[in-house]
């Protein structure tokens, strides 16, 4: 017997071909999403009241789609030949589009977004600050002075029309993660035209429990008051999105569950026994039905400010573990047991290798100090007050 | 002590012969001699597999792990060997997927066969449809072939074939595979796997030779390929399957 | 009125700057002739036509071996290859002086195809080979070549 085997595995099948590296990715992917579509509420929908996020959500979302391809490029056997994916992209291959989407969003959407929401405070400090933060603003300014009060109508106007383009874009980008998984017809686990829209939601959550959550601990750190207002909005449209996103996941088990497919009774039972923890306990259990619950309650009853506040943040880094538990069922999950639907194999993680468990720490902190540059650089705390500062072109 | 018996001079002096016309290797066997004469238009390959003929032996594991150099605990092609108990789940084994062949199976109340396994070379192969760069592609005469020099390593392709045929090899960090001996089959030659099966239960059939006994076989023969609900139009007919495998 | 979106132009710039430069870099690295049989490198085939042979063929053996070819087509092993029992030997077939082929490790040889085995058809000749030959090699008695005694 093969250790870590029970029942029968095709013979190439005992070991997993997609590690912990590329549960992350998902998971970044979904942060990225979920932050931008928020930072979208205020500028779309004109939600007033998470407008102290507008700027954060941005920042974060670009944080984590710097990040995003580096679990994958650290996980391919020829890092060195990614570059084929623009070369030659295969179009009916689901990933041979993630360069072109990826780039698309970091370049067209965040970016620009980015530059266009940040150019009256790039120009101020480009002006204001010496040495090398000079060379740096100077740059960013593009060599554009101009923040009369007429182009930063402009630059609205064309901020609103990318953040427009961007949400579908948004969409895409991760709804099309799903599709990577939800396309594999040869594996039951994933192949499902739910896990697009799956995918797209549950990182609504997690990427507006990220937002919050980062809000919350930069107020600490800046010892700034929390808005509360702000908090309130953010965790009754978390409330609804994981409404939709659990509701979602739910009609997938049920669906299974009643159409019972050869594949069934081999899924069930690794639910309830390998992914048992992870999927029921983690998922399920403490990742969405204890927050679900927290934010019902808040719908539902009033609370004292701090109550509330420790119920969000509860609720917060639940969902994040929920999240992260989903991403780990669905790659590792999928990977568990034989498409024989003969037998069961185990995912031996390892520790200090080029797909173990220390780089994506690293991986997972990264984003945050790259966060930490970026609210450095353009600090996202005030609303521009020098609109009309000295201009010139 | 028959194989110390040959005559040496015969063969020397035959080679001697071909080595003298510039023969190479290839040119001696196959009846298509140089590698120019091979027409891909003309081919399109796949392979019959005749179950009740298996016996289990492993000889087609070792030929192709020796043929290819197939990295040890990893298989192009493997053996399976079912026990299907009447209302159970069917009991299935493959051993270092049968290198050694099969540890005997004394119970003779259950109905148990053998099934080799390889690559189905699907003529709409879902893992060719994956590759994000065109690592992996069909070739022209039907062949699902890897490019060790472009393959990313991605392992998307691994995650979409349906029957477990690919891995990712461990030292040149790309997908193999069963190349259904490419090398030998546009040289004439048969595939290792089909070379060394010692009661001719699988053989590599041209389905566009018109003289290829498997038009005579898919018409006499009740035949299945594994996964049909795949709809991957596979290309590896087996001959009295049953229906448990998969 | 354009003196005030003259900034927008510079981040339009940038980008299609970015662009070109893909272009350009893509135009001049793809593979040549990527695409003339479908998605990928023709060249591919060539490399992998060019691997090394290791079992040289019944057809190549029977050119030297045809005395051994006959005795095996009158027996219940005509249709077993050469090299199914004797192992790759293309090496030899090559340079027959240098690469001396070892003799099968009987012992172990007729008992992966003959030893007892519920799962094989029922017609095909089966030993329990602790019973059947009381420790005497296979070949003691049956020539491997024709193996009806």
């Amino acid at each position: 017997m093969i250790p870590g085997v029970d029942g029968f595995m095709y013979p190439n099948e005992v070991e997993l071909q997609w590690s912990l590296l590329i549960v992350l990715y998902p998971y970044i992917t979904g942060l990225v999403a979920g932050a931008f579509i928020l930072a979208s509420l205020e500028r779309v929908f004109k939600v007033d009241a998470v407008r102290p996020t507008y700027r954060l959500a941005l920042l974060t979302a670009l944080s984590f789609l710097l990040v995003a391809p580096l679990p994958l490029q650290l996980h391919l056997g020829h890092p060195e030949r990614s570059f084929e994916m623009y070369l030659t992209p295969h179009t009916a291959s689901a990933m041979a589009m993630f360069g072109f989407v990826y780039l698309w969003y970091l370049t067209v959407v965040l970016l620009l977004e980015i530059w266009l929401e940040f150019r009256a405070e790039i120009v101020y400090l480009a002006q204001t600050t010496k040495g090398l933060r000079r060379v740096i603003y100077r740059a960013l300014t593009l060599g554009s002075m101009n923040v009369s009060p007429e182009a930063r109508r402009l630059d609205d106007k064309v901020g609103y029309i990318v953040t427009v383009i961007g949400i579908p874009s948004a969409f895409m980008l991760h709804g099309y993660v799903g599709f990577i998984f939800g396309s594999i017809k040869a594996n039951p686990w994933w192949s499902t035209p739910l896990m697009p829209i799956v995918f797209l939601f549950s990182a609504m959550v997690s990427g507006i429990a990220a937002v919050l959550l980062l809000y919350v601990a930069s107020m600490k750190v800046k010892k700034m008051a929390v808005d509360m207002r702000c908090v309130d909005t953010i965790a009754k449209y978390l409330f609804y999105t994981f409404c939709i996103d659990f509701t979602l996941e739910m009609l997938d088990l049920v669906h299974r569950t009643y159409e019972s497919d050869e594949s069934f009774r081999s899924l069930d039972f690794m639910v309830h026994t390998r992914l048992f923890f992870s999927q029921v306990v983690l998922q399920i259990f403490l990742g969405t039905l204890v927050p679900l619950c927290l934010l019902a309650a808040n719908q539902l009853w009033r609370f004292t400010e701090k109550a509330r506040r420790a119920m969000y943040v509860t609720a917060c880094s639940l969902t994040m573990i929920g999240i992260f538990a989903m991403r780990w069922n669905v790659v590792i999950g999928g990977q568990l047991f034989s498409k024989s639907f003969l037998g069961y194999t185990t995912y031996k993680m390892a520790f200090a290798t080029r797909e173990g468990l220390l780089p994506a720490i690293a991986l997972m902190l990264l984003p945050f100090a790259i966060f930490f540059v970026l609210v450095y650089l353009l600090p996202p705390w005030q609303e521009p007050e020098h609109v009309s500062a000295p201009a010139g072109d | 002590m028959e194989m110390t018996r040959r005559d040496l001079f015969t063969i020397g002096g035959k080679l001697l012969v071909l080595a003298s016309v510039g023969a190479t290797l290839e040119q001696i066997v196959g009846a298509e001699p140089a590698p120019d004469a091979y027409k891909m238009a003309d081919h399109w390959w796949g392979m019959i597999i005749d179950i009740d003929k298996c016996i289990g032996c492993g000889n087609c594991v070792r030929a192709c792990s020796k043929e290819n150099k197939v990295p040890g605990g990893y298989f192009r092609t493997w053996v399976e060997r079912y026990q299907v108990a009447e209302g159970k789940q069917p009991k299935v084994e493959s051993p270092d997927g049968a290198m050694e062949g099969f540890p005997p199976l004394t119970d003779e109340n259950i109905k148990s066969f053998f099934v080799p396994k390889l690559c189905n070379h699907c003529a709409d192969s879902p893992c060719t449809q994956v590759c994000p760069v065109g690592a992996t592609f069909i070739s022209p005469d039907g062949v699902v072939l890897v490019d060790p020099d472009y393959c990313l390593g991605c392992r998307y392709c691994v995650q979409a074939c349906p029957y477990g045929c690919r891995y990712l090899h461990p030292e040149t960090n790309t997908v193999d595979k069963c190349t259904l001996c490419y090398h030998r089959i546009t040289q004439g030659l048969t595939t290792a796997c089909c070379e060394n099966c010692p009661t001719q239960a699988r053989q590599l059939v041209d389905f566009k030779d018109p003289k290829d006994p498997v038009h005579e076989f898919l018409r006499h023969n009740m035949v299945q390929v594994l996964k049909p609900y795949m709809a991957t139009n596979a290309k590896v007919y087996y001959k009295n399957l049953d229906g448990s495998v998969r | 009125m354009f003196r005030d979106s003259g900034h927008l132009i510079r981040p339009a710039v940038v980008l299609l700057l970015g662009l070109g430069i893909f272009l350009a870099i893509r135009a001049a690295v793809v593979p040549k002739g990527f695409g003339k049989y479908g998605h990928y490198r023709p060249q591919a085939l060539a490399l992998i036509r060019s691997k090394p042979i290791s079992f040289a063929g019944q057809d190549m053996c029977l050119m030297c071996h045809d005395d051994q070819g006959k005795a095996r087509a009158a027996g219940k092993h005509a249709h077993v290859a050469c090299e199914a029992c004797h192992g790759p030997l293309a090496d030899h077939a090559n340079d027959p002086a240098a690469h001396k082929p070892v003799l099968p490790d009987v012992a172990n040889l007729c008992r992966r195809c003959h030893e007892k085995d519920a799962a094989k058809p029922k017609g095909f000749p089966q030993v329990v080979t602790a019973e059947h030959s009381g420790g005497v090699l296979c070949n003691g008695c049956h020539q491997p070549h024709n193996p009806h005694l």
